[in-house]
């Protein structure tokens, strides 16, 4: 079918709506506005996106296969605590455990990671085996692990933390934090799951057609829960890394941003109907939101009105959206 | 009178990149059955959806009774008195009988000032009407509780009861067992007889000879010419739809049946009503037909020898070792492959690429490290595939959803290939195929045999299955009722005399 020219033209500012109305955004910020487009604000930028991909990234697995993971806000509230309280100064006197030695950093992230796997396990089982729906399973464990966080550290916030876990955050290699190469890490090991693993393969099939998949020999099960325990370890990592940022953590850590990031990915092409979704598209999405929320504060537009924008961008986003499946038709 | 009850002239409809229909007409008589006929995508659906109001036509006009109408939306066409049973039946299974054939048009009472639903009227109706049909089910019944057929008479019951003039029915009988297709036509011959005029698409030649006054021939989206039914035999209906004659519709056979490679015995299911105590024996090299009525358990023990069913009891031998079941899995890694009845329920991943969809059950075969896809070698099979099929796509990276029924057949078929399984079982598989591609399909599955390969084919087209079968195993509510192996013995009536053996 020979298009002509204006339709490519329609076809491409319709394919990219959001992204050009957000490039468009991001230019007159820039010019309206100094201290935009400078160094520094930039890495701004990408210090807050990263966490967020690392949580995107884990949720784009369970909306490609047609699921979502409510969990994911309290699973970071959860990982941030644990982290936070295996990594406190000897001296800090509200120290959580007064007589511990704080642990290797490093150890402490895998602890993490591995804590919130077995929760993301559980979650896994009881969707594949006991074909609980992905909403309700996911809505359980987010009670479960909001009370264990509460019980865990009795409300209370903790800080004081070791200088090698803030380093983390304000450390950098070649000039970049190590935030940031943690997100560039994880987006590179998703990509490689994704696309060159049987793991992503089966994924895509269980999104696209979990009938079909079971049909045709694919553990739909076992890779189910992988998908799930897999991204509830990237919740942990991401809430090792915001604690990290912010020098402490609550148990309200990370509240919400499970729902940013099903509309991140959504709004950068992962099909909430299933077996549509690339690493990009996550990486498009938070950045669509980052530099959205970047851009209003730098325009001065009040804080709370920025909820209404952001409501906004994702009704026109979704919709743009689905016009190209529809269209297929 | 107006010669004509409802015409159709000059319809011209064009998607994007496709022109659907060009210049089409069609001229219904009074008190007719007018069967609409050409190959999948020859744009009788198309057709049928402007005449209905479910797409605007870019050009045309309508005439009812000679006065020409506007037809902008279903509604519309059902003031005018049109009617359609459709194709992909779009029922609410988890509501009533009553509720479905009253969707929309609900019979409404006062209650104080607010209108509600009079249910008491909406259930004395629908079963009125489905009386008016033959039917004699309780209204109330939820729709998902009932057969295919029976959905489908409600469907009809439907339009009677809008009191349609011009009823248009879409493939009504691609899932309808023998029975309750002689039953659809009962209810036919009724309307006709009440001086209702019907549109009948399928691609049953002898349902279009038996029903059918005349018959409209489409292809490729252009008109081809009307006739009287009894004007043309079912090899010139079929070269006028394809354009050119259709000689041998099923292959030659060179197969030669072997020894015998895999044998059931006495399976049955969990479930007392499927299937029970089954047994039989497939060679190597065979095409070993399974025939009955729809709901006489074929698929059902065809999916439980492949671990998608509970098995409650017996055994499936594999040159001569018992093998255990439990998973699709272990089925095909005894070297059994299964091609499912519903192609788009549980067979393709719409969304994904030919590639994806080929590559699916052989990425265990084909790792580098043990765990790296090597996309080369997945690539080097599926474009073998791609040409060993003669599938019609510009690139294996092209969307399944984008080719023919047939087409995405042969994707299936190359899947399982790809896993070189010496059992191949292929449960409709020319369901919703036209008809070149049917012959397509025949001429791959008499070539597997041919190979050495082992295929069980379901079908309920008899013909279909008398052509390709070596032997014919038939099956009656659940229970395997006999096998026909000599070719003496090859008939309709022999096989229907054990489909209805209960």
């Amino acid at each position: 079918m020979v298009k002509t020219k204006q339709q490519k033209i329609q076809d491409f500012l319709i394919n990219n709506g959001v992204i050009i109305v957000m490039f468009i955004l991001v230019i007159y910020t820039g010019f309206t506005s100094k201290n935009f487009f400078t160094g520094n604000n930039l890495m701004n930028i990408l210090m807050n996106m990263s966490s967020r991909l690392v949580i995107a990234l884990g949720i784009a697995g369970c909306v490609i296969t047609a699921g979502c993971d409510l969990s994911a806000g309290r699973m970071i509230g959860f990982g941030g605590c644990i982290a936070g309280t295996l990594l406190q100064r000897m001296d800090y006197s509200n120290k959580f455990f007064p007589n511990m030695e704080p642990v290797n950093v490093f150890v402490a992230a895998i602890l993490v990671m591995l804590i919130c796997a077995v929760f993301g396990t559980v979650t896994g089982f009881f969707i594949a085996y006991l074909s609980v729906p992905p909403f309700i399973a996911t809505l359980a464990m987010m009670e479960i692990v909001y009370g264990i966080s509460l019980i865990y550290t009795k409300a209370t916030p903790l800080g004081g933390y070791v200088k090698e876990y803030t380093d983390v955050a304000n450390g950098k290699f070649l000039g970049i934090n190590y935030l940031i190469w943690i997100a560039v890490i994880v987006a590179a090991i998703t990509w490689f799951i994704f696309n060159m693993t049987r793991h992503g393969k089966y994924m895509y099939a269980i999104g696209g057609n979990p009938q079909a998949a079971e049909v045709a020999g694919v553990p739909v099960k076992k890779t189910l829960i992988l998908i799930y325990m897999k991204a509830a370890a990237m919740y942990g990592l991401a809430g090792f890394m915001l604690g990290a940022k912010a020098g402490g953590a609550s148990v309200q850590l990370g509240y919400g941003y499970e729902m940013e990031a099903i509309a991140a990915c959504t709004i950068g092409g992962v099909s909430v109907t299933g077996g549509r979704g690339k690493v990009s598209s996550a990486i498009i999405g938070v950045a669509v939101f980052e530099l959205l929320k970047a851009a209003l504060q730098y325009l001065g537009v009040d804080a709370n009105a920025q909820y209404i924008a952001i409501g906004i961008v994702i009704f026109v986003a979704i919709s743009l959206d689905i016009r190209k499946y529809i269209a297929k038709k | 009178m107006a010669e004509y009850k409802l015409e159709l002239k000059g319809v011209c409809k064009s998607f994007p990149g496709v022109k659907a229909l060009d210049n089409v007409q069609l001229s219904l008589r009074p008190g007719t059955v007018h069967a609409l006929m050409g190959e999948n995508g020859a744009g009788k659906s198309t057709l049928m959806k402007c005449l209905f109001g479910i797409y605007k036509m870019d050009a045309g006009e309508i005439y009812l009774d000679g006065q020409k109408i506007e037809v902008n939306n279903p509604d519309e066409a059902m003031k005018h008195g049109i009617a359609m049973v459709h194709q992909e039946l779009q029922p609410i299974p988890a509501r009533s009988v009553g509720e479905n054939l009253y969707l929309g048009r609900f019979p409404t009472k006062n209650f104080g000032p607010i209108k509600i639903i009079d249910h008491k009227t909406m259930y004395e109706e629908t079963a009125k009407w489905l009386k008016e049909v033959k039917m004699d089910f309780d209204p109330k019944a939820q729709l998902g509780t009932l057969s295919i057929g029976q959905m489908q008479s409600v469907e009809i019951a439907k339009a009677v009861s809008q009191q349609a003039k011009v009823v248009i029915f879409d493939e009504p009988t691609s899932s309808l067992s023998d029975n309750e297709v002689e039953a659809l036509f009962r209810i036919m011959n009724d309307l006709r007889k009440k001086g209702v005029t019907m549109v009948y698409i399928s691609h049953k030649m002898d349902e279009i000879k038996r029903i059918a006054d005349d018959i409209t021939v489409m292809r490729d989206g252009t008109y081809v010419g009307t006739w009287r039914a009894d004007e043309l035999t079912t090899d010139q209906i079929i070269a006028k739809m394809v354009g050119r004659e259709l000689t041998n519709v099923y292959p030659v056979r060179e197969n030669k049946p072997g020894e015998v490679i895999m044998e059931v015995k006495n399976l049955s299911s969990i479930h007392t009503k499927s299937f029970q105590n089954v047994s039989f024996q497939l060679r190597k090299g065979e095409i070993l037909g399974f025939g009955g009525l729809v709901g006489a358990q074929r698929t059902e023990l065809m999916e439980g020898i492949f671990g998608i069913r509970g098995v409650a009891s017996g055994e499936i031998y594999m040159h001569g070792k018992k093998l255990k079941i439990k998973h699709p899995i272990d089925a095909m890694n005894a070297g059994i492959g299964l091609i499912t009845e519903d192609r788009r329920g549980s067979g393709i991943f719409g969304c994904l690429s030919i590639k994806d969809n080929v590559g699916v059950s052989v990425y265990n075969k084909y790792l580098k490290a043990g765990f790296i896809l090597d996309h080369k070698n997945i690539n080097r099979v599926v474009d073998d595939g791609i040409s060993k099929l003669s599938i019609k796509t510009p690139s294996m990276k092209e969307h399944i959803s984008n080719l023919s029924g047939g087409n995405q057949q042969k994707v299936i078929v190359s899947r399982w290939l790809a896993n070189d399984p010496e059992v191949l079982i292929m449960d409709e598989p020319t369901r919703g195929i036209d008809v070149g591609a049917k012959h397509e399909i025949y001429e791959i599955i008499h070539d597997l045999a041919k190979q050495g390969k082992a295929i069980i084919m379901i079908s309920s087209e008899m013909a279909e299955l008398l052509g390709m079968a070596d032997r014919v195993c038939v099956m009656c509510n659940g229970k395997l009722t006999g096998v026909i192996d000599k070719p003496e013995d090859m008939t309709q009536e022999k096989v229907m005399s054990y489909a209805t053996q209960f």
